[in-house]
């Protein structure tokens, strides 16, 4: 018969089709994660540097995924490497952060502190309000972000932060993309007084002045605020602000510079 | 069966007496400095800058500012906690401040302190300040050190320094504690010099032995945390730091003996050398000390301990040899296979497949000392914490590892660090969860 004549030939062809197929099955599934490795190679640049960084902050510092390690992306660089240091002498305390940063030096602590600065990332949208919290909450927190207390002399968030909340270079940070968790800590500990900077702390002086409901309500407000466009920290001020309180890490803010 | 009172009588003052001998002789022990005569102390010290500059140099080699300065607080005007298995101490403010410090000290008063372990005002201090090292500082050098301090902005501290008596636990804090401790472990001796070896190896052994105090971590403390002896180099569990500073003198731990002492130099100058990188407490000795040290003492300290190492290589061939032989890892089939898809998650892309790093940037695995010791507590700590090496001159800008407390538990530590004790050649004991567990629960006490 013509089929049992020919029957092993499309049997060797078979077979050798599906063994080629089979191979580059193999090398396709090998490929994948051989490209990824590349797609990594080592680079001797400050990403590669800072790799005990990203690991928890996100790649290239984008914020961590539990709320705690907050964005570093797109900070002022003077912000940052303060909070290096604070955490170097013990203004603020994270075992973690202490253990990293405790063998560096200034030159080298500053030049990852510009290295996060200079990584211009999208912000992902604002956390929306959750459902318990009460339309009064969000308005005190509105009230003592834009407008402060003038009669108590507490500043309004945006008088320092910047007018859009962004920060303003080189040593004041930006107040929004933060997450709920993550400000609640930060104002819980400065008034604890866990949280430290430069003396004279002006940060301390204000925090100490409200009440916890304002400062859940402020951070709750902060965190439900959406980025303007301009993400950027505002550029360094020409003229000192034109009030009394002093900030030794951002000392330009001050009328009477030292 | 009766005795007689005079017998009960007898025997209460056989008693009385031997208490009262003993007593006495622990008191003269631990007064040896009030039968000392003393040079005229020179008050106030002339001010003679070489001598300055000479004690700012022994004030890095003994790395003295690391201890006495708290974190962020002024240089040197102490209140640093040293968490100790008897309780705390707070190191002692050494700016010439007048109330807390050495401002009302002379040269005589400081002497005593590093020589007999003893304050100006007759209180013994705890040994956690390393008197027993600091025994050996020749007069000269302490008159040195004194003069430099004496140039030191006077600075307090922000909180009063708690004493000792009021933070060790009861009854480690009494003088009498303190003054049996000493008349059991300490002796004032003075530096005996070997005269058959160099002087380059004299003065590595005084450094090493007294200002640099290197076996106070990395020699073995006894229970009452006493060192055998100051040039016994055979490695240490740092207690409460809970990390091992390895034996100096071994050939499977560190190895000096097959290093160079150039080598051996180039790693307490810079933090690594192809053979180690410094991490943990070693990483903060480099940083604050050894970094700035003088390259000629550097090299001595090499020379001695490259020395001394060869020596116990000699000494006692087949015991070191045994002792490099730990038992063999027989982990689990799941383990195995755990550890390895963890390696290749977590460590790969650093460390490298082979385990041979990144030369200049990540170091090597395979046949790296520091992998092999048989006691996993710095590997552990490593994992858990990440790290940088020390940013040094020759080396400013470091490349680190993340921390994995977050993302690993117990068992996938264990299993990855069984998987790069096992791998390459590799024959050292695994690592269980449970000793992973007991060391992460010491971290967090």
């Amino acid at each position: 018969m013509f089929f049992e004549r020919h029957r092993p030939l499309p049997r060797t062809l078979v077979f050798i089709l599906m063994t080629a197929w089979k191979v580059l099955l193999g090398m396709g599934l090998l490929a994948t994660p051989a490209v990824q490795a590349q797609g990594q190679a080592f680079k001797d640049d400050m990403a590669e540097r800072t790799r005990a960084c990203s690991a928890c902050h996100g790649q290239q510092g984008r914020a961590g995924p539990d709320g705690y390690y907050p964005r570093l992306a797109g900070k002022p660089a003077g912000y940052l490497f303060n909070q290096l240091k604070n955490f170097q002498e013990g203004r603020r305390h994270y075992n973690l952060m202490t253990r990293l940063v405790d063998p560096l030096s200034d030159v080298y602590l500053q030049e990852i502190a510009e290295h996060f600065s200079q990584l211009k990332l999208p912000y992902p949208a604002a956390a929306q309000p959750l459902q318990r919290v009460s339309d009064g909450i969000l308005k005190l927190g509105k009230q003592w972000a834009q407008e402060g207390n003038s009669k108590l002399g507490i500043p309004a968030c945006n008088t320092c932060h910047g007018q859009q909340l962004t920060g303003i270079q080189p040593h004041v940070p930006g107040l929004l993309g933060l997450p709920l968790d993550y400000l609640n800590a930060q104002l819980g500990a400065w008034q604890t007084q866990q949280r430290k900077a430069t003396a004279p702390d002006c940060m301390r002086h204000i925090v100490q002045q409200l009440t916890s409901e304002d400062l859940v309500a402020v951070a709750t407000w902060l965190s439900t605020q959406n980025m303007p466009l301009n993400s950027s920290p505002a550029p360094k001020i020409s003229e000192p602000l034109k009030a009394p309180w002093r900030c030794g890490s951002a000392p330009e803010l001050y009328k009477a510079q030292p | 069966m009766m005795f007689p009172a005079y017998f009960w009588r007898s025997i209460l003052v056989l008693w009385l007496a031997l208490a009262g001998l003993l007593g006495t002789a622990v008191w003269v022990d631990n007064h040896q400095d009030a039968f000392a005569s003393f040079p005229q102390a020179q008050s106030p010290m002339p001010h003679d800058t070489a001598m300055v500059a000479k004690g700012q140099q022994l004030l890095q080699l003994g790395n003295c500012m690391a201890c006495h300065t708290q974190r962020g607080g002024p240089a040197g005007a102490g209140g640093r906690a040293f968490e100790t298995p008897f309780g705390k101490v707070y190191s002692s403010n050494i700016t010439p401040q007048i109330q807390d410090g050495l401002g009302l000290w002379n040269a005589n008063d400081f002497w005593r302190a590093l020589h007999y372990g003893k304050s100006k005002d007759g209180r013994l201090l705890t040994p956690v300040f390393p008197y027993q090292h600091t025994t050996l500082i020749t007069r000269d050098d302490s008159d040195a050190l004194f003069a430099d301090l004496k140039t030191l902005p006077p600075a307090a501290n922000s909180q009063a320094i708690p004493k000792p008596s009021d933070t060790l636990d009861w009854p480690y804090g009494t003088p009498v504690a303190i003054a049996v401790w000493r008349s059991l472990f300490f002796t004032p001796g003075t530096f005996a010099s070997e005269p058959h070896q160099s002087a380059e190896w004299n003065r590595g052994a005084y450094l090493a032995q007294g200002l640099g105090h290197c076996a106070a971590c990395h020699g073995p403390r006894n229970t009452w945390g006493a060192l055998a002896a100051v040039n016994d180099f055979s490695g240490g569990l740092m207690p409460v730091l809970n990390w091992y500073a390895p034996s100096l003198t071994s050939l499977s731990q560190t190895g000096l003996a097959t290093q160079s002492p150039h080598e051996i130099a180039r790693f307490l100058k810079s933090g690594q050398n192809e053979q180690a990188v410094a991490s943990g407490p070693m990483a903060e000795v480099v940083q604050n000390s050894t970094q700035h040290w003088p390259d000629a003492d550097r090299l001595a300290v090499a020379v001695y301990l490259k020395d001394l190492s060869m020596q116990r290589q000699q000494a006692e061939p087949k015991a070191s040899a045994a002792s490099a032989l730990s038992p063999l890892a027989k982990p689990s089939p799941k383990m195995i296979s755990l550890g390895a898809k963890l390696y290749e998650q977590h460590c790969e892309q650093c460390h490298q497949q082979q385990g041979e790093g990144i030369a200049g940037a990540y170091p090597s695995l395979a046949q790296n000392r520091a992998v092999l010791l048989k006691d996993p507590t710095n590997l552990v700590q490593l994992v858990l914490y990440g790290g940088y090496p020390a940013a040094t001159a020759s080396h400013p800008r470091p490349f680190g590892m993340p921390p994995f407390i977050l993302t690993l538990d117990d068992k996938d530590i264990a299993a990855v660090l069984t998987h790069i004790r096992t791998q390459w050649g590799h024959q050292a004991s695994e690592v269980t969860p449970l000793q992973v567990n007991r060391i992460r629960a010491l971290q967090n006490q």
